[in-house]
């Protein structure tokens, strides 16, 4: 008993120690992913300026696709943009972009013109209400979303060849089937 | 009178800064107080260490926006914090909710306190238990030692 009250402080120490640790590991941009498992929350957004598309919720029925939550002053969104336009040149999953947040209309167009379009639809939240109706809490997020509706994943940051290969094409696939 | 004018500025300089600009104002008072009440209550996502009024970034204004619409559309405080928790988790809310997942964060910091308590307690009842630190009673002096003792008195001729 009384060997168990000198090693103590020492076993408080190492619990706190395990639960530091393990805060090492989490990422704080990377809030709950409430929206897994969840039908796409509803939104309408108007077309990008230059495109007659706009985006609303009931576009994402039918097909297996990728949201990506984007902004002309996103400087993370410059680093998963090439990558991006190889999954739209290989015809590997429709992605739709939500343009958020530009201070100037004409922004998003022109950061599209420069480095390349790899959108199918773009919607244009100026006020983050499709933003915060999915739970964004910074640029890039991307969300993929099966058939019906429902988001089945959800990816904060930039969109690189590893997460592709490791998580998203699997469950892309793996989401075709069903 | 500019004494007075000073003094009414010290004061008022030592109420805290809000975020919330004159244009998202909502024109009833009685609303607009609701509204704050719940944007203190809601963390900043982009800071997260500011409730969205207190928060300069542009997402907590369009929150505080979105506060004041939903509150305008006939919403309680509690169907729009809920809304909020729906979108971003409990993490969202300054005051987390008391629930199983959040036990550790209410009972962490009391327990520990109780524990250090606890050792203290148990080291002074321990001191005091084991009377390390009382001296001992002298011991009675033997028969050799009062002999002598009586001898060194008689040499006093007392």
């Amino acid at each position: 008993m009384k060997r168990v009250v000198y090693f103590l402080p020492l076993i408080v120490l190492a619990i706190l120690g395990g639960f530091f640790l393990k805060g090492f590991d989490l990422n704080p941009r990377e809030l709950a992913k409430m929206l897994e498992g969840q039908p796409v929350p509803e939104f309408d957004l108007k077309p990008i300026k230059g495109r007659d598309d706009g985006f609303k919720n009931t576009d994402l029925l039918g097909e297996v696709s990728l949201v990506n939550i984007f902004g002309s002053w996103c400087v993370s969104c410059q680093v998963e943009h090439p990558f991006l336009m190889e999954i739209k040149k290989k015809g590997l999953v429709p992605i739709h972009g939500i343009d958020w947040r530009e201070r100037n209309p004409d922004d998003g167009p022109r950061w599209l013109a420069k480095h390349g379009d790899p959108y199918t639809r773009v919607g244009d939240d100026p006020e983050s209400k499709a933003a915060i109706a999915f739970g964004v809490s910074g640029a890039p997020e991307s969300f993929l979303v099966d058939k019906q509706g429902i988001v089945r994943y959800k990816h904060v940051g930039p969109v690189t060849p590893d997460v592709w290969q490791k998580v998203l094409w699997p469950l892309i696939q793996e989401l075709r089937k069903r | 009178m500019t004494r007075l004018a000073l003094l009414l500025a010290a004061l008022l300089a030592t109420l805290p800064a809000f975020a919330v600009e004159p244009n998202e104002i909502l024109k009833d008072p009685a609303l607009e107080h609701r509204a704050r009440d719940v944007g203190q209550a809601l963390r900043c996502v982009v800071c997260q260490n500011q409730s969205i009024d207190d928060s300069n970034a542009e997402l907590a204004r369009d929150m505080r926006i979105l506060v004041r619409e939903r509150i305008l559309k006939g919403d309680s405080d509690r169907q729009v914090l809920d809304y909020m928790v729906s979108r971003y988790g409990d993490f969202v809310l300054l005051d987390p909710p008391f629930k199983a997942t959040t036990y550790a964060l209410w009972f962490g910091a009391p327990l520990i306190v109780l524990l250090g308590l606890g050792g203290v307690l148990l080291f002074y009842r321990r001191r005091n238990a084991d009377g390390a630190e009382i001296p001992d009673e002298p011991a009675p002096l033997s028969a050799e030692e009062k002999r002598r003792l009586e001898a060194l008195f008689k040499e006093d001729g007392r």
